[in-house]
């Protein structure tokens, strides 16, 4: 039996009178990649928030491998979940080895070696062995981005949850960013990505999974969502996307 | 004459020195929960603490230090004069001192303290080990300045009968009637202080300089 790491049900949000999310139901299996789209505010960034609790939200439960997470055991359970930023979120005044390290040090209490070890490692996975003595401001946002990654990879996580990893960079480096995570995606990792990167989706996603205004429109292997949506908001927003971001980024 | 008056003067500059940090140190300990109140606090301790740091900001130190030495008798809480001094610029300094820790705290984006938490840090964590080492880079510059702030208007505890720096220097005056020489003298070592807390400070900046955090000079 293929062991289930996410489940969502029923999820629910609102700020104020806005309903963000309307009651979302997903489910992530181990080693899946599904890819969230879907037009700017409808609740795509919030439903992530939500499954590690940076947002509490009002109703419905996330599981992550049949444990339930809380706000009360939710800085536990965010240690198994790896979460990368639109704004890379690097710690400014940290180190990019720093920045990988500081939470295998403070968080899991590793001794300092084994914690350096293990962040020059991952460092080296997204190819940036060579920056570990940087600080943010003098990388790159693409760069920013793979040591983001990298920070949250080192934590061993079960599952990554990545909110349009690439909407912050310019154009010629978002493919180093794009090709750390389809490596990671086809290494294994379970992951819940949301991103306008249709070639991404294409290349990698197990399942591609349409929202707008708070709800699941349409969910299905990629190759039926990209050829034959069912649902004409699907149909028109893939077109618009096209128009807006180009056929393919990836090769 | 000047050289005369040195052992005198000095014995007030140490007194204006104990002042300054005294008051300063006060102002530190009130400030840090006053700025944490009104950053992080719900919505009564915000509007307490903005109570606090707005009217204490708004009274003159002078006026402040009456109320202390002079008012506070009058229901029966008595303080000495440089006990009364140390109360009123140290009062005085935590409601500006609360207002740059505020800023600076503020000026550590949200997404740090999200990316913290995101790897499993308790609030507590996060505060300790991301926003605290950023907001005291942001806040040295400023803290600089109220620093030599204090330092100055230690001098206003002259009006109380304090025997600092100045009146050390006023009672100089009373025997010898060369007034442009000795307050000169003492204006020259204030400036000396002034210029040497900027250094001292300047090279607390230097060492916990880091790339992106440089701060632009700060002149008094």
């Amino acid at each position: 039996m293929i062991q289930v790491v996410l489940k969502i049900e029923d999820l629910k949000k609102n700020y104020g009178k806005a309903e963000i999310l309307k009651g979302i139901s997903l489910e992530v299996k181990k080693g899946e990649t599904k890819v969230i789209i879907g037009p700017s505010g409808t609740g795509k960034s919030t439903l992530l928030a939500c499954v590690n609790r940076l947002v509490e939200p009002d109703h419905g439960r996330v599981l992550l491998e049949g444990e339930e997470i809380t706000s009360r055991n939710a800085h536990k359970m965010r240690q198994k979940i790896g979460y990368v930023f639109q704004d890379f979120n690097l710690f400014n005044h940290l180190t990019a080895l720093d920045n990988v390290r500081i939470g295998l040090i403070k968080v899991q209490k590793l001794s300092k070696e084994e914690a350096t070890q293990i962040a020059l490692e991952q460092l080296s996975k997204v190819g940036l062995s060579e920056k570990a003595s940087l600080y943010p401001s003098q990388l790159s946002g693409g760069q920013k981005q793979r040591v983001a990654i990298a920070r949250a990879l080192a934590m061993r996580p079960k599952l990554m949850l990545f909110d349009e990893p690439t909407s912050a960079l310019d154009p010629e480096l978002i493919g180093e960013v794009l090709s750390v995570m389809i490596d990671l995606a086809r290494s294994g990792m379970t992951m819940l990505v949301v991103t306008h990167e249709l070639g991404f989706a294409r290349t990698v996603a197990d399942e591609i999974i349409f929202m707008e205004n708070g709800l699941i429109v349409e969910q299905g292997p990629p190759a039926l969502i990209f050829s034959n949506p069912q649902k004409d908001r699907t149909r028109q927003f893939l077109r618009k996307l096209t128009e807006l971001y180009g056929e393919e980024r990836i090769k | 004459m000047v050289i005369n008056s040195l052992p005198v003067l000095l014995k007030g500059t140490l007194v204006t020195v104990e002042l300054t940090i005294l008051g300063l140190g006060l102002g530190f300990l009130i400030a840090v929960p006053v700025s944490f109140a009104q950053v992080y606090g719900g919505r009564v301790a915000r509007l307490i603490c903005s109570l606090y740091e707005r009217t204490f900001r708004s009274i003159p130190l002078l006026v402040l230090l009456m109320l202390v030495f002079y008012g506070l008798p009058q229901i029966g809480i008595r303080f000495a004069p440089f006990v009364s001094c140390v109360l009123g610029l140290g009062i005085r300094s935590s409601a500006y001192q609360s207002q740059i820790f505020r800023g600076a705290i503020l000026s550590v984006g949200k997404g740090q303290t999200l990316a913290a938490l995101s790897i499993g840090m308790t609030p507590f964590e996060s505060f300790r080990y991301i926003v605290f080492p950023q907001a005291l880079r942001f806040s040295l510059a400023p803290w600089t300045n109220e620093f030599t702030i204090v330092l100055k208007d230690s001098s206003m505890a002259y009006a109380l009968g304090v025997v600092e720096l100045l009146r050390q220097g006023s009672y100089i005056i009373s025997t010898t009637y060369e007034p442009m020489v000795i307050f000169l003298t003492c204006a020259a070592i204030y400036l000396l202080m002034t210029l040497s807390a900027n250094k001292l400070m300047g090279y607390v900046e230097k060492k916990l300089q880091i790339p992106g955090f440089e701060t632009k000079e700060v002149s008094h």
